[in-house]
């Protein structure tokens, strides 16, 4: 029998002609990611177990990206980045995007200056899942292992990306190896095209919902067909984040020419010169299960509190008033995420306490630079009462220390185009977040309430 | 593995994410730090609701729990990759979890850092025990039993990840195994 794509991948990577699900393997790793909250203790368990002078296993194949607790006076937060500095110097890492101007001076955030006015200097990128693709470190072919759950994100580009902890981490960083098993795979099949006013996070929304928000646990989540060629590469990126929402191994797409014309792209413009290998599922592939949707039936839906999976459509929601709306993260705070939203607002105005947080540094640029009437989008937004942050970053999306921007630090009820709404995720536990898209997250901003983008548009 | 853990269970429900088992603003704690690893112990489980869990896995001002094994319905752990909730739990004192299931990272970490034995039951025991109560799990033979009850209620076999958990972990494992060396070595003698 032929084997799907994450099995080729793992194949390939663990020098085996042929694998099969529930096969343990020791795979090469081509890039390893960590980040300001499980950088620090990976670095600690790899000096105790490879020894103090212990070396990384490639300098260009570990990737750090300090983005979680940035924008903050907490003096435990400020010494994890310091830490993370250090050991970049330490071994020579050529992928460091510190959160000041990269020549190794202590960087601290300044309370007093406030949270919106950029304070981050020039080798600052944002969001982790987000800068990997924007630096040209997603490639399809590849293994990527990081210290974060939504590693899973870089599985639009066609490759094996997955979340890990400290200790394995530690291994990866020691050695370039990981030891996985082989999962086996759900296979979603998409045909027809997304209606106007639907984006990507409905789908992926209508589809936690549909398999149970553990229903793709130690699975591959493969995505394929027709449907594909109407989904950009930063809608593919929403889909496979969230991918572990569903209890998924890794969400991996089939590659196509909007693929490699993307990473080409980021490869060319940030000087990373990597051959990628394109490998696709064989026609004979054993699936665990196959799922046919027609994206033209996907509605605007929306996950209420307190879980992912609890899926319900917008305009069924139209009695759930918010107090607060939130844009941002790995999920929902990318360009066309942001395009969208200010698309849906047009010339009206927020009625809630709305935040928006950009996922990277780039993206902030680029809302300052797109025309919008006689503006800019990121005028326009600020103008329709959107308190818009230029620290890009994770922010408010995983709470963080309580001074962070955005943060829920009461009981108040959020919808947000984040990932993770369980109790306490934006801060306060008793707070109630309901996620959805950036254009249902703009109707709702408008209206006061959960609202369809659609009577918006 | 021939461990036999005898104490009290803590008990909770379905869907227990890596936020209740230690909250976001926590994890600028770094568990190798030894003060660190004690602190992140005094906050485990702290994120579960008051008001549905009114007993407290660690009382406030406590580092220790008095709790050696957490009985837990479907998808524990699920949430983030956050390798500071299984030591959390072993910080506090736990030793062993028995859920219904697991979301995939966090069993993933009970095994490589060998904090606490991820066990699962053969049926959803979170139903048939109340905190506080006091049972032998015994790891080898694979069977919870309530201390001064003859009900047995069997675990499912570790399968694969068997042999990294009684290791003690994946480094453990992979000295064993000759897949690194023995000594603390630089990555060049590695595999
Ligand atoms: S934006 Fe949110 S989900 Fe994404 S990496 Fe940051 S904390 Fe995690």
């Amino acid at each position: 029998m032929g084997m799907t794509l994450t099995e080729k991948i793992l194949a390939r990577k663990s020098r085996k002609k042929c694998v099969i699900p529930g096969d343990t393997v020791l795979a090469d790793v081509d890039v390893l990611m960590t980040h300001d909250v499980c950088g620090p203790g990976t670095i600690g368990i790899m000096k105790k177990e490879f020894g103090d002078d212990a070396r990384v296993w490639r300098s260009d194949g570990v990737v750090v990206i300090p983005d979680h607790y940035i924008f903050t006076a907490d003096a435990k937060s400020n010494r994890n980045v310091d830490s993370l500095r250090s050991f970049a110097r330490e071994q020579d890492l050529r992928y460091f995007y510190d959160v000041g101007n990269g020549n190794g001076d202590q960087w601290r955030y300044n309370t007093a200056a406030g949270p919106l006015k950029a304070q981050f200097g020039c080798s600052y990128a944002g969001v982790c899942h987000v800068v990997l693709a924007e630096k040209g470190h997603t490639r399809p072919g590849e293994i990527l292992i990081g210290t974060d759950s939504h590693t899973c994100t870089a599985g639009a580009f066609g490759q094996f990306a997955t979340g890990v902890g400290n200790t394995d981490a530690a291994f990866v960083m020691g050695t370039g190896k990981i030891l996985l098993r082989v999962p086996r795979t759900l296979l979603f099949h998409l045909e027809g095209a997304l209606p106007p006013g639907v984006m990507a996070k409905d789908l992926i929304l209508h589809i936690i919902g549909e398999i149970g928000f553990d229903g793709a646990t130690y699975q591959a989540m493969e995505f394929c067909g027709p449907g594909l060629s109407c989904l950009s590469m930063e809608e593919r990126m929403t889909i496979a984040n969230m991918g572990v929402e569903a209890g998924g191994k890794n969400a991996i797409f089939a590659v196509d020419d909007v693929t490699c014309e993307y990473v080409d792209r980021q490869m060319r413009e940030h000087g990373v010169d990597v051959n990628y290998d394109v490998l696709e599922s064989d026609s004979d592939a054993g699936y665990a299960h196959k799922f046919h949707i027609s994206l033209d039936t996907i509605e605007p839906t929306v996950a209420l509190h307190p879980n992912p999976g609890n899926r319900s459509l917008a305009r069924e929601c139209g009695d759930i008033a918010i107090d607060r709306a939130y844009i941002g993260s790995c999920t929902g705070g990318k360009l066309e995420d942001f395009l969208a939203f200010a698309h849906t607002l047009g010339d009206r105005q927020a009625s809630v306490e709305t935040f928006g947080v950009p996922a990277t540094v780039d993206v902030v640029r680029k809302l300052k630079e797109t025309p919008l009437g006689n503006t800019t989008v990121w005028d326009r937004l600020c103008d329709a009462g959107v308190i818009m942050t230029e620290n890009a970053g994770c922010a408010a999306c995983l709470g963080g220390p309580t001074d962070t921007f955005g943060r829920v630090n009461r009981e108040l009820t959020c919808i947000s185009t984040t990932n993770r709404n369980f109790p306490g995720r934006m801060g306060h536990a008793d707070a109630r977040i309901h996620l959805a898209s950036p254009r249902t997250v703009a109707a709702s901003a408008i209206a006061g309430h959960i609202a369809d983008p659609r009577d918006y548009m | 593995m021939s461990e036999i853990i005898l104490g009290k269970v803590y008990v909770v429900k379905d869907d227990i994410d890596t936020d209740q088992i230690i909250p976001a603003e926590h994890l600028s704690l770094v568990p190798t730090i030894a003060s660190e690893y004690r602190e992140l112990g005094s906050h485990a489980l702290c994120g579960l609701p008051v008001s549905e869990y009114p007993q407290r896995f660690v009382e406030a001002t406590q580092h220790d729990s008095e709790y050696v094994i957490i009985i837990a319905g479907r998808n524990f752990g699920c949430g983030s990759s956050r390798e500071h909730a299984p030591i959390a739990l072993g910080a506090a004192g736990a030793r062993a979890i028995v859920a219904e299931s697991y979301a995939r990272i966090f069993f993933r970490n009970c095994v490589a850092t060998g904090a606490v034995y991820p066990m699962e039951g053969e049926y959803r025991l979170c139903d048939h025990f109340e905190t506080g109560d006091v049972v032998q799990l015994n790891i080898a033979s694979g069977e919870l039993r309530a201390v001064g009850s003859s009900a047995a209620y069997p675990l499912r076999p570790l399968g694969d990840v068997q042999e990294i958990v009684d290791s003690g972990g994946l480094f453990n494992y992979a000295r064993s195994r000759g897949l690194i060396s023995k000594e603390r070595l630089c990555h060049d003698r590695a595999i």
